[in-house]
């Protein structure tokens, strides 16, 4: 089965959850009140549950027939290249962009950005430690300086145990 | 109408505003020429700034500013390296690369600024006219026409993905309603759908979601294929001469004229769009051409790079009118543009022209001063600005990178947010892997509150669902959406069906 119908089977799914949360676990809640209006919480989310179901459906049994013979662009992302394509580089980039969130609190903005810059160009094959580092530095600095003191949006720069 | 623009260009020449317009389609055509990045991804990066700056027309105008720079700039790699970052300037590399080939790089990209300027121009005079005229007929809306206009819009968008994709933009418009019910929203005053998360109370951050589905799978796949965004050759062509010669101006003055309008109303309609309008543009043309001039198409014409250049940007403008005037958006960054407004707290529609003309237009004018700077301004900074596109990537995707959740950060203050961010724009790559298009569900993410309020407020009215017979026009625009999802399919069954009988009769 193709990706795209392993989304739609997983859409139906997610759909089906959706809407029993619409329709059996919504409505025990309302106060009485509220139950005499014409609309609940939960209309519009029934609706679109059985709607979603449905579109899924359709994707996932095949009803409409892609057109033929127009296979992708050479240069657009495809899946069937998927082996040539550089998914470490890219898996290593979303755990550091994890790790930025987690550790952003923490470690404090002008040390976390920095080594996400250093370590971004780093996975990406970069070795040129004295440019790196003073081209993320500077940038740092500067994003900071600008959200802070520009824009007025509060940004703890330095790590938890070294103040505010 | 007079009082409006006076009022407009009082508001636009301000100098904050003068700075917005100049700023924004600097920065515009600066990242708009990083192949890959589109303009909705330059936007929804820029939107936390346009939020601060807390006055909703200078917002409004930034962000203009930065959409027009965005298309400029897109323009500029198509012609340059035949690596539009944008769908919108796809046809552009059509004739302007083989030109760039040929050493007239300076004249294409020249070509395609005056293009561009007319293009827009045009498209702001009939804006001018037409938004005030249609928001006159809006404000008869009521909220039963007003949800039947929303559901057209969104099956439009779906209508409009081509053939065999109706289905599959469909179920990304819902799952854009679907996510849009999430968090506790005004009309009910309960959480929906939170699963009992704190984090998800409020509900999923539109800029956050924006970032997601544009910005971040775009980064990612120039990071998974290194060729993406590169040009064929690998080389910069030198930008030389800027002029072009008086018969070629004579050549390209009716393909403007024509294609101005043709894309303004093209853009118009929701769901179109630039990317419909200048491949349109560009097969209309070359089938009026004659000859010769035909069959220079796709060889280095230079009516083949004005026609989708103007098309483009009147399109652009065009798209203006159902945000404007309905406040409904018919594309991907016009949604943007919506969430960027009602997080200004300003909700755009037809009360916007009678509440708050400032912003309507002040909007239309930095439309003008938008385009005439990327023609004098920009123009001759392009030989500097393409500079940019020999950054080594190493450096270039950890910095997209960075900006994309720097954007979430800001517009939450939460690192949760971040977290979000990373799950969605997963996700999103997962669906552009399987060839999902993404703009329908940020579209319904947008208008899924306003569609949920307003089929409330109708059904509340009518004490059910007696508003569809009861008010002809919400019956029609109802029926009108059916048709919009249901026509592709059956048409292409029926050329299906015709194309066997001629197999069978072999």
């Amino acid at each position: 089965m193709a990706l795209d119908r392993w989304i739609a089977l997983i859409f139906v799914t997610f759909c089906c959850a959706y809407g029993y949360l619409a329709f059996f676990t919504m409505d025990q809640l309302l106060p009485p009140f509220m139950q005499r209006n014409p609309v609940w919480p939960s209309t519009f989310p029934k609706v679109l549950s059985v709607l979603g179901a449905l579109t899924g459906l359709v994707v996932l049994l095949g009803l409409e027939k892609p057109e033929a013979g127009k296979g992708p662009a050479a240069t657009d992302i495809n899946l069937s290249r998927l082996r040539e394509y550089k998914i470490g580089q890219a898996l290593m980039l979303l755990a550091l962009m994890v790790l930025y969130a987690l550790s952003l609190r923490t470690a404090g903005f002008l040390l976390a950005t920095t080594v996400f810059l250093v370590a971004g160009s780093a996975i990406l094959g970069e070795r040129k430690w004295h440019i790196m580092l003073p081209v993320a530095m500077l940038a740092t600095g500067l994003v900071w300086y600008l959200v802070q003191e520009v824009l007025g949006i509060f940004l703890r720069p330095l790590p938890y145990f070294m103040g505010t | 109408m007079l009082e409006g623009i006076m009022i407009g260009l009082s508001a636009a020449f301000s100098l904050q505003n003068l700075l917005m317009v100049i700023g924004g389609c600097l920065i515009g055509t600066f990242i708009g020429m990083l192949p890959g990045l589109g303009p909705m991804s330059i936007i929804a990066i820029m939107i936390p700034v346009a939020i601060s700056l807390g006055d909703p027309a200078a917002a409004l105008i930034l962000l203009a500013g930065v959409y027009y720079g965005a298309i400029f700039g897109g323009s500029t790699s198509s012609i340059l390296l035949n690596a539009p970052g944008v769908a919108g300037t796809v046809a552009t590399s059509f004739d302007g690369y083989p030109m760039a080939r040929k050493g007239q790089a300076g004249k294409a990209l020249t070509i395609a600024a005056v293009a561009s300027f007319a293009g827009g121009t045009v498209g702001a005079v009939l804006l001018m006219i037409f938004a005030p005229a249609l928001s006159t007929v809006a404000l008869l809306f009521h909220s039963a026409e007003y949800f039947a206009l929303m559901v057209v819009g969104l099956s439009a968008i779906a209508a409009f993905a081509g053939t065999g994709q109706v289905a599959k933009a469909l179920m990304m418009t819902l799952l854009g309603l679907i996510l849009a019910t999430v968090g506790e929203g005004a009309l009910f005053n309960m959480p929906r759908f939170t699963l009992g998360m704190m984090d998800l109370q409020s509900g999923i951050s539109f800029i956050t979601l924006a970032m997601a589905m544009f910005a971040l799978p775009e980064a990612l796949f120039l990071v998974l294929n290194p060729l993406r965004g590169a040009s064929a050759e690998g080389e910069t062509n030198k930008i030389t001469n800027l002029r072009f010669s008086r018969e070629e101006g004579r050549a390209i003055a009716p393909v403007i004229a024509r294609q101005s309008v043709q894309g303004f109303f093209i853009g118009v309609l929701p769901g179109a769009g630039a990317t419909i309008a200048s491949f349109l543009g560009y097969a209309v043309e070359r089938n009026i051409a004659k000859g010769e001039e035909q069959a220079e198409f796709g060889h280095g014409s230079v009516k083949g790079l004005a026609a989708p250049e103007t098309a483009n940007n009147a399109a652009c403008t065009g798209s203006f009118v159902p945000l404007l005037t309905l406040g409904i958006p018919g594309s991907g960054t016009t949604a943007i543009l919506l969430g960027a407004l009602i997080a200004l707290n300003v909700t755009p529609g037809p009360r916007l022209m009678t509440d708050t003309p400032e912003i309507f237009w002040a909007v239309i004018i930095s439309m003008f001063i938008g385009n005439l700077v990327l023609l004098v301004l920009n123009l001759p900074l392009i030989p500097y600005i393409a500079k940019i596109l020999a950054i080594p990537r190493n450096y270039l995707i950890p910095f997209i990178l960075f900006f994309t959740l720097m954007g979430a950060y800001i517009g939450q203050n939460n690192a949760t947010e971040l977290l979000i961010l990373v799950g969605l724009g997963v996700m999103a790559t997962i669906f552009r892997f399987a060839d999902y298009p993404l703009a329908p569900l940020l579209i319904g993410f947008i208008l899924g509150t306003m569609l949920e309020d307003n089929f409330a407020r109708s059904m509340q009215l009518y004490r059910g669902l007696d508003f569809i017979i009861e008010r002809p026009m919400t019956l029609g625009l109802l029926v009108l959406a059916a048709l919009l999802v249901l026509l592709p399919s059956y048409r292409a069954r029926r050329a299906r069906k015709r194309a066997q009988g001629v197999a069978d009769g072999d």
